[in-house]
């Protein structure tokens, strides 16, 4: 193998595609993350079942889709309701009793993820499923030399309407006031009236909602099938940890991680880049372990 | 203390008795039979066959149907009389798709169950992982999934293409069609690498270059940064040996780069009628798949075959795809083998042997391999090589129509003969007793 086989020598066109792919594959990673930053990020829940509720929001689309009829666009919303719901009565059932004990919320969340992936299976089966999308959204935009899918445009920016939603809802709302106090201090924010239990609830409902809207926008793109989570859990916790499980420091997170993983393949190739991007994070996480932005109050 | 031999050999002895008297019925059979007595044949007189597959997991999208295309082949040869009188009697166990589960399994069927054969496995990972067991048992495989070659084994017949057959045609016809400038997508593990090995040695032929070539991780599926790169190569068509649901987005983000399958089609040796099916038939429509058998083949044979198998209590998956074929071959051609095994020894069933069924599906008394013919294989006739025991068989080229079926647009005009170590011509030929080596040692069971 020669060098050249391994290293693409640098030319201008593509190169800007790439970047441009960076900040697609950012937001793709962005949105399957964001979920997590409220659920691990703020409620300190260790969430494995976070790319199950993908997978749900990915299955509700296409059930909503085979069996009703319903047009895409429509299947967004319907997902993030029915997934938060879901993820609701998950908190209500199970998470609840464990705030006391977080470590002891990884085994319960994956059994949880394995009882979705398990139920999916029996009811659908394993094999992958399709879901059409639009016509608008299967056509690619041309600007001179550059190229972007637009289901590609329409993913960056549906999420960039989460990150502002979500920040409205936790730093400009009353639900986000009483949210923020009860994960500083549970006790003394019950002592003035908030009631903590509903807040949990509704928040990891939030979490679970966003991830299950991701999963409906990702089934346009990718392979839908049981076991589709495992894609996503990975990243989407890289995000959230070098983050610092701070809502800005994944976004930031996520537009570097994009940014890099585009740069790093197009000069060599999908696996290396893959590995160069896992060492830094890493190196990264050994020198700095609380993340991009260290949250400036006191956790629990 | 020290252990000699002979207080180690004493020792070991006392435990199996021991171990033995504990568990009985880990050696005596639960309807009666003495250990030792008949091998693979029940109290009912039926003649056993391990069905090793994953009923659950992730490969339970392919390995389910495998297993229900063997039940039916197994039904329709009882159904036809059996084997010499006897019935088949198959032992189906899940693999769980776990390598681990595979092995365990595989031990599970010689040894307690006491089957006669083994058919199983759709990947080389599995294939590998029970072939040490299969050897050291002197057992005997049927493995009926497309796989690299460099192995010459004497416990196993293949009834799929090797990586020699697989792409022998497609590669010439796409440069002639299309132009000789390919890029290779690829997962990344075993299968895909070799693969595009031999892809190169057959571009070299035909006058073809690679611009480019990529591996993206088993079930990834994020192909921006290849396609950024194929825009930059042009090259004239692309060589896909992505598997599974990798696939599956690959030919969707295909279409929605705003690429043209007539202008730079993918083409692939994995893309069948269940992946069709999942990308929707508009992102599949226009590519091109190497295999020896594809759903809508005409001929009498196949449309017996689809029509039978999907009327029957197994068709509820809807399609027969190239593996399940392959496996559907596999049984067929075992019965030959224990026909032709059973008059070998002289038709006393207790004498047959997995290795003497192996043996006699070769050049045996003269009268060729065994094979089937036209009217036995939905795929036309096909028969096993009596050195390296895999499969001769006639490539055909499909391309994915608009309703996510394969119209063939070209059937080799010969049957092509499988060579495992075809790019490997330094490591020697495998013939029936092992790989013949350059320097003139035989070096057997090579994995």
């Amino acid at each position: 193998m020669s060098v050249h086989d391994f290293w693409t020598p640098f030319a201008l066109e593509p190169f800007i595609n790439a970047l441009i792919i960076g900040l697609s594959l950012a937001s793709i990673w962005l949105v399957a993350a964001l979920g997590l930053t409220i659920i691990y990020g703020t409620m300190g829940v260790i969430n494995m079942a976070h790319g199950e509720f993908i997978m749900l929001g990915a299955y509700i689309t296409w059930i909503l889709q085979y069996f009703l009829g319903f047009p895409w666009l429509l299947c967004l919303p319907i997902s993030f309701v029915v997934v938060g719901f879901i993820g609701w009565l998950v908190e209500r059932g199970l998470i609840r009793h464990l705030y006391e004990r977080p470590l002891d919320t990884l085994l319960a969340t994956w059994g949880v993820s394995l009882v979705f992936i398990q139920s999916i299976r029996l009811i659908f089966g394993g094999e992958p499923q399709y879901i059409d999308t639009p016509e608008w959204l299967k056509s690619v935009i041309e600007i001179g030399f550059v190229y972007i899918p637009s289901i590609r445009i329409f993913i960056f920016g549906l999420a960039l309407g989460l990150v502002g939603l979500t920040w409205l809802l936790l730093y400009k709302s009353n639900f986000g006031v009483q949210v923020r106090a009860v994960m500083q201090n549970r006790e003394m924010a019950a002592s003035f009236g908030i009631n903590s239990s509903k807040v949990y609830g509704l928040t990891f409902a939030y979490g679970a909602g966003l991830a299950g809207i991701s999963g409906a926008m990702f089934s346009g793109l990718k392979t839908i099938f049981p076991d589709m989570g495992l894609g996503y859990v990975v990243e989407a916790f890289l995000v959230v940890v070098t983050g610092g499980g701070e809502l800005f420091g994944s976004l930031a997170t996520a537009g570097i991680m994009g940014e890099m993983f585009s740069i790093f393949s197009y000069f060599t190739n999908d696996t290396f880049a893959r590995f160069v991007l896992f060492v830094l994070i890493v190196i990264f996480l050994r020198f700095r372990p609380q993340g991009i932005f260290t949250p400036s109050m006191a956790r629990r | 203390m020290r252990v000699s031999r002979r207080n180690f050999v004493k020792g070991a002895a006392v435990g199996a008795a021991g171990v033995a008297a504990a568990f009985p019925q880990m050696y005596i059979k639960d309807h009666g039979q003495a250990w030792g007595a008949k091998p693979w044949i029940t109290k009912d007189g039926n003649v056993k066959v391990g069905l090793l597959w994953s009923l659950t997991g992730n490969l339970s999208v392919v390995e389910n149907d495998s297993t229900q295309v063997s039940l039916f082949a197994i039904d329709k040869l009882n159904a036809e009389g059996g084997i010499a009188g006897k019935q088949i009697e198959p032992v189906v166990v899940d693999a769980k798709s776990d390598i681990k589960v595979y092995s365990e399994k595989m031990t599970q069927l010689i040894l307690r169950d006491r089957v006669a054969t083994v058919h199983g496995s759709y990947t080389s990972a599995s294939r590998r992982a029970v072939m040490p067991i299969i050897m050291k048992w002197n057992h005997l495989y049927y493995y009926p999934t497309c796989y690299e070659g460099r192995e010459c084994m004497q416990n196993i017949i293949n009834t799929g293409p090797l990586a020699n057959q697989h792409s022998y045609d497609l590669v010439p016809y796409m440069v002639k069609e299309f132009g000789p400038k390919v890029y290779l997508v690829g997962s990344n593990y075993i299968w895909p690498k070799e693969s595009n090995k031999n892809v190169k040695v057959w571009l070299e032929r035909a006058g073809g270059e690679v611009v480019g070539e990529d591996y993206v991780p088993l079930g990834g599926s994020e192909f921006s940064p290849v396609f950024n790169k194929i825009r930059q190569q042009k090259p004239d068509w692309i060589m896909s040996t992505v598997v599974g649901d990798s696939d599956i987005a690959l030919h969707r983000q295909f279409l929605q780069e705003g690429f043209k399958s007539d202008k730079m089609p993918i083409a692939a040796l994995t893309t069948g009628e269940i992946e069709t099916a999942a990308m929707g038939h508009e992102a599949g429509a226009g590519h091109f798949l190497s295999a020896p058998y594809f759903q809508d083949l005409k001929n009498p044979t196949n449309e017996w075959f689809v029509d039978a198998y999907l009327s029957s209590k197994y068709g509820g998956g809807g399609v027969t795809h190239y593996n399940m074929e392959e496996t559907y071959l596999g049984i067929l051609i075992w019965k030959k083998g224990v026909e032709r095994a059973l008059e070998e020894a002289g038709g006393d069933w207790e004498a047959i042997t997995p290795r003497m069924i192996r043996d006699v599906s070769g050049n045996w008394n003269g009268q060729g391999p065994v094979g089937l013919t036209d009217e036995e294989s939905p795929e036309g006739k096909v028969w096993i090589d009596p050195d390296n025991f895999n499969i001769w068989l006639k490539p055909k080229i499909g391309q994915c129509g608009s309703n996510g079926q394969f119209t063939i647009v070209k059937e080799a005009p010969e049957h092509v003969g499988p060579d495992p170590f075809a790019i490997y011509p330094d490591r020697g030929v495998c013939k029936a007793d092992g790989l013949h080596k350059p320097d003139g040692t035989i070096q057997k069971d090579v994995l």
